[in-house]
């Protein structure tokens, strides 16, 4: 038997049976993790040494898994990918990292993310790009891009990531794996190196809709440390995962998703839609309703802006810690300020200064009214517009990209309009803090595809429950990379 | 001469278990970098989680300074560079602090004159620095303490007035009991601006503002010594420079840096706070908690009768007032009591270094004591050595009373029998009365203390004795 095609439950089983020790999972875990390294370069960090402490033993107990390093973990290395922090050993540990050592649950590495979290592509590493083991010519997307390849590789079951705009659900889709993000608050973020707080959510991937629900059943719950951490729902989300979802309604954005909306449509968005359309017609098998809903074009044109205005603004403020004054990787100077100006220019990469810039400027008292607080406004327009949407529907189905994950080099930052809106979708999730996953749906090019599904605030377990009835529609549950789905 | 325009901007450190928006302890220490969680360092990934007493304490204070509060509690941050500052950015209140539009009255040499305060917020103190030969040291110890900061509008016209305001503003944080504001630990500092006009001027003079005053009296200095400096200036038909400025300890101010342009400190709302409703429940049982105030008190006693200056002594300390009202409870003697409180008690509070909640004269005690004075059971002298023995020794003077057996005799047929002997004892003056030399009737008074050891009620043995005179006619 091969653990690494194993979900959470039949590692348990397997371990509770006696059939396989917690500690040759984790050598196992260990052994493909270097395998992987040079190749697709999942980790900033492997551990090598197999620990397992566990004070109340649970479902996790034993069960190898990888934390994005970005994640405070007291006594390892954390780096954010970034230069600056490239020799930081933080003094505390996150509450997810704590709540899963508790748990007993065995970490085997620190995933690389694109610098400070901030990107979707995977290739802003300080220590170098991440490429998709499904195909290592094309990127697996970000900024969780290690922890999407550890689990699509199946170096582990399970990996933590953060998604501030999609960087979770997107890497998931490309690599052919689950990724969820809760509702905001559900998990509690202290620890995590903040990126754009007001859209900052502990994520996680897994192989299958179930393993996400067992990883959050124990992630979940209010946190001392986290004052927008919520209260404990008490609810079990594997429980209803079975759930009947019979009359269920789910809605797909036109503008988005009809391809009469695209002049020319290209083939790849041509597959896509297909794709989209047959998990459509699954869901009406199983009983639930998909209906088409028309929503503003210039709202949606004004996602992806707002976006990078909102989080900008906040990046530039969170990050200003990184000064090499306290910690991280200090370059000397003459004065304070001489310090401050060489650490930090040494310590960023182009892109993050640009968007460091970008969220200064829009901060700037003559530009924030016009700039943040518009972007503000959008924000809550399509929040208002969404919670309208959620008094009849169940959630949103949408395709989780425009198409497969693209080659290196196909494409950078900045978008092309045919894509504008099914590209950056998923931050609507971050907006309003809606519970939203990504499941896999097939392949085109023998690269996969997802669709994900957004739900109303704190419905945590309808969105997991309505993901796990339509995973069950298709082939693509616990799948990992070589799998002959294609 | 000109006219002189000041406006403060105070900062008071608040007292509170834990800071603002950790569990680090909020306690002063010479130990450096001891009292620090990862919060107060700014470390990556860190969240705030405000601290709920700051808040009420901030609250209290903003409603004594009779300020408008808000709807909701929101904090917002102000970015900027320096390394005191771990975070890059200060947790503060800028879109709705806790108190706007406030004012606070307090007499001026017995004259009543009004602060108007624009704004009171609350925000975090910095780390502090050490600056060394050729390096820095930094003391995280004061990073993320709850700091209140009270801006009033320019509205001080003299070093007087701006120090009475200091000291109403002190002691009103001390009766709210919101912060120790001792200027020699930091915890109360304060910023002034100062710009001089001639009376026929329309606009303000150009502002030198001076930072980080902890002393009074370094206060007093700073705006003396500017008042001085900028009027030679303007003497000279000179212009005044716009600059930051610092106090020296020969009360001397030195320029520090000329004001360049404002900085933009790209404000904007903290994310990890999300607001809290400020209900009229939360706001009334906040204000319920505000004692009656030093000026109030002042006003009280001076309608009593007391003096202004007896007045201001006994409100500065709420304990000490608070002592008075009770005293004043149990006597009608408003004179005796305020003398006694001024002089003796609060001497001896000096002398023995002690406060008045460690006195173990109540003011029950001192009021039965004044009692026994002012119904001329006791001499007022008498009194008085009792009060300091009974201070010195701990013990109700009543007991020192009843052990040296000083007790009033006023039992009208004891002391009936008492006069009657001190009648046969001196027939002559006995004689003088009966032919109408009333003031004789003194005299056997004198006898009858003298034979009782001073215990006789003078005044009832007086009344005694006239009548039993006046039967014998």
């Amino acid at each position: 038997m091969e653990y690494k095609k194993m979900l959470i439950d039949d590692l348990r089983e397997s371990i509770d049976t006696n059939s396989v020790s917690s500690e040759d999972l984790f050598k196992e875990a260990n052994k493909l993790a270097h395998e992987y390294q040079s190749d697709i370069n999942p980790f900033v960090t492997i551990i090598d040494k197999y620990s397992c402490r566990a004070k109340e033993k649970n479902i996790l107990t034993g069960i190898p898994y990888a934390l994005k390093d970005n994640f405070s973990t007291s006594g390892i290395l954390t780096t954010a990918s970034s230069n600056i922090l490239k020799n930081y050993v933080p003094v505390y540990d996150a509450t997810v990292y704590k709540k899963l050592k508790n748990s007993g649950a065995v970490l085997v590495g620190k995933n690389t993310l694109d610098e400070l979290a901030m990107g979707g592509t995977g290739t802003t590493c300080h220590t170098g790009v991440v490429k998709n083991p499904w195909n290592t010519s094309r990127l697996i997307g970000g900024s969780s891009a290690g922890g999407a390849a550890s689990v699509a590789l199946g170096i582990v079951p399970f990996a933590i990531g953060s998604d501030t705009g999609d960087s979770v659900r997107k890497p998931a889709a490309f690599g052919g794996i689950v990724g969820f993000k809760p509702t905001y608050g559900r998990i509690s973020r202290y620890g995590l190196f903040a990126f754009a707080s007001s859209l900052d959510h502990v994520a996680l991937f897994s192989r299958s809709v179930k393993d996400a629900a067992i990883v959050t059943n124990v992630l979940k719950g209010q946190d001392d440390l986290d004052m927008t951490s919520l209260k404990d729902d008490g609810k079990d989300y594997v429980a209803t995962l079975n759930n009947d979802v019979k009359g269920k309604k789910l809605f797909y954005i036109k503008e988005a998703c009809n391809l009469e909306a695209y002049d020319n449509p290209s083939d790849m968005l041509v597959n896509t839609i297909e794709n989209f359309n047959k998990v459509i017609e699954n869901c009406k098998n199983i009983g639930i309703t998909v209906e088409e809903v028309s929503i503003d074009v210039s709202i949606l044109n004004a996602l992806y802006p707002s976006y990078m205005t909102i989080s900008c603004a906040e990046a530039t403020s969170n990050n200003s810690n990184l000064t090499g004054i306290q910690f991280g990787n200090r370059i000397d100077g003459d004065t304070y300020e001489d310090i401050m100006f060489n650490t930090r220019t040494n310590g960023f990469s182009e892109l993050i200064k640009r968007r460091f810039v970008i969220g200064s400027y829009v901060l700037q008292k003559e530009n924030q009214e016009k700039l943040f607080l518009n972007a503000c406004r959008v924000r809550r327009m399509i929040v208002e517009k969404m919670h309208e949407l959620f008094k009849t529907y169940d959630g949103m189905i949408m395709p989780a990209s425009g198409g497969i994950a693209p080659k290196f080099g196909e494409r950078s930052d900045t978008l092309s309009n045919e894509y504008l809106i099914l590209e950056n979708h998923l931050v609507i999730g971050n907006f309003g803090g809606f519970p939203s996953i990504t499941i896999p749906s097939g392949f085109i090019d023998n690269m996969p595809v997802a669709v994900n599904i957004t739900g109303d605030i704190f419905k945590d377990d309808l969105v997991l429950n309505i993901a796990n009835k339509i995973e069950g529609t298709m082939n693509y549950k616990g799948q990992i990379v070589g799998d002959k789905n294609v | 001469m000109y006219k002189v325009i000041i406006g403060l901007e105070v900062h008071c450190e608040l007292k509170t278990n834990s800071k603002n928006f950790s569990s680090a302890k909020n306690t002063y220490t010479n130990m450096p970098n001891v009292n620090v969680m990862p919060v107060d360092l700014g470390l990556p990934g860190i969240l705030p989680v405000v601290n709920k007493e700051a808040c009420k304490k901030a609250l209290k204070t903003a409603m004594a300074l009779n300020c408008e509060t808000p709807d909701e509690i929101i904090f917002d941050r102000k970015n900027y560079y320096y390394p005191d500052l771990p975070k890059g950015y200060q947790i503060t209140q800028v879109t709705k602090p806790f108190g706007r539009n406030g004012s606070v009255s307090f007499l001026v040499n017995g004259e009543e004159k009004t602060v108007l305060i624009h704004q009171l917020h609350l925000e975090e103190d910095t780390a502090s620095l050490e600056h060394c030969s050729n390096y820095s040291l930094i003391d995280y110890n004061r990073s993320g303490i709850p700091l209140m900061e009270i801006v009033t509008e320019p509205c001080i016209y003299s070093a007087d007035e701006a120090v009475r305001f200091l000291e109403t503003l002190r002691n009103i944080f001390l009766y709210c009991e919101v912060s120790e504001a001792k200027s020699d630990k930091g915890q109360m500092r304060c910023d002034v601006n100062i710009s001089l006009m001639k009376d026929t001027d329309t606009e303000f003079g150009t502002k030198v503002e001076m930072k980080n005053i902890n002393a009074f009296t370094s206060v007093k200095a700073a705006i003396e010594y500017e008042i001085k400096r900028q009027s030679e200036i303007l003497d000279k038909g000179e212009k005044v420079i716009q600059e930051t400025r610092r106090i020296d300890e020969d009360g001397k101010t030195y320029s520090m840096r000329e004001k360049v342009d404002a900085v933009d400190y790209k404000y904007y709302i903290e994310p990890n706070l999300a607001p809290v409703k400020l209900t009229d429940e939360i706001k009334n049982k906040v204000k319920s908690e505000i004692p009656e105030l030093e000026y109030s008190r002042i006003k009280r006693y001076i309608d009593l009768g007391i003096s202004v200056s007896d007045a201001e002594t006994i409100a500065r300390d709420k304990n000490i007032s608070n002592y008075f009202d009770e005293l004043i409870k149990n006597t009608n003697d408003l004179n005796t009591a305020t003398n006694w409180l001024t002089i003796i008690i609060l001497g001896s509070l000096n002398k023995l270094n002690i406060s008045i909640n460690e006195l173990f004269i109540t003011p029950t005690m001192l009021a039965n004591l004044i009692e026994k004075v002012s119904n001329k059971e006791l001499s007022s002298q008498l009194a008085k050595n009792i009060l300091y023995e009974a201070m010195e020794k701990n013990i109700d003077p009543m007991e020192i009373i009843k052990k040296s057996n000083i007790k009033q005799i006023s039992n009208e047929d004891e002391l009936i029998s008492i006069i009657k002997n001190i009648f046969d004892e001196c027939p002559e003056q006995v004689n003088e009365y009966l032919n109408g030399n009333g003031k004789v009737a003194n005299f056997l008074v004198g006898k009858v203390m003298q034979k009782t050891n001073k215990q006789a009620n003078p005044g009832t043995s007086l009344k005694l004795i006239k009548e039993e005179l006046e039967r014998m006619k």
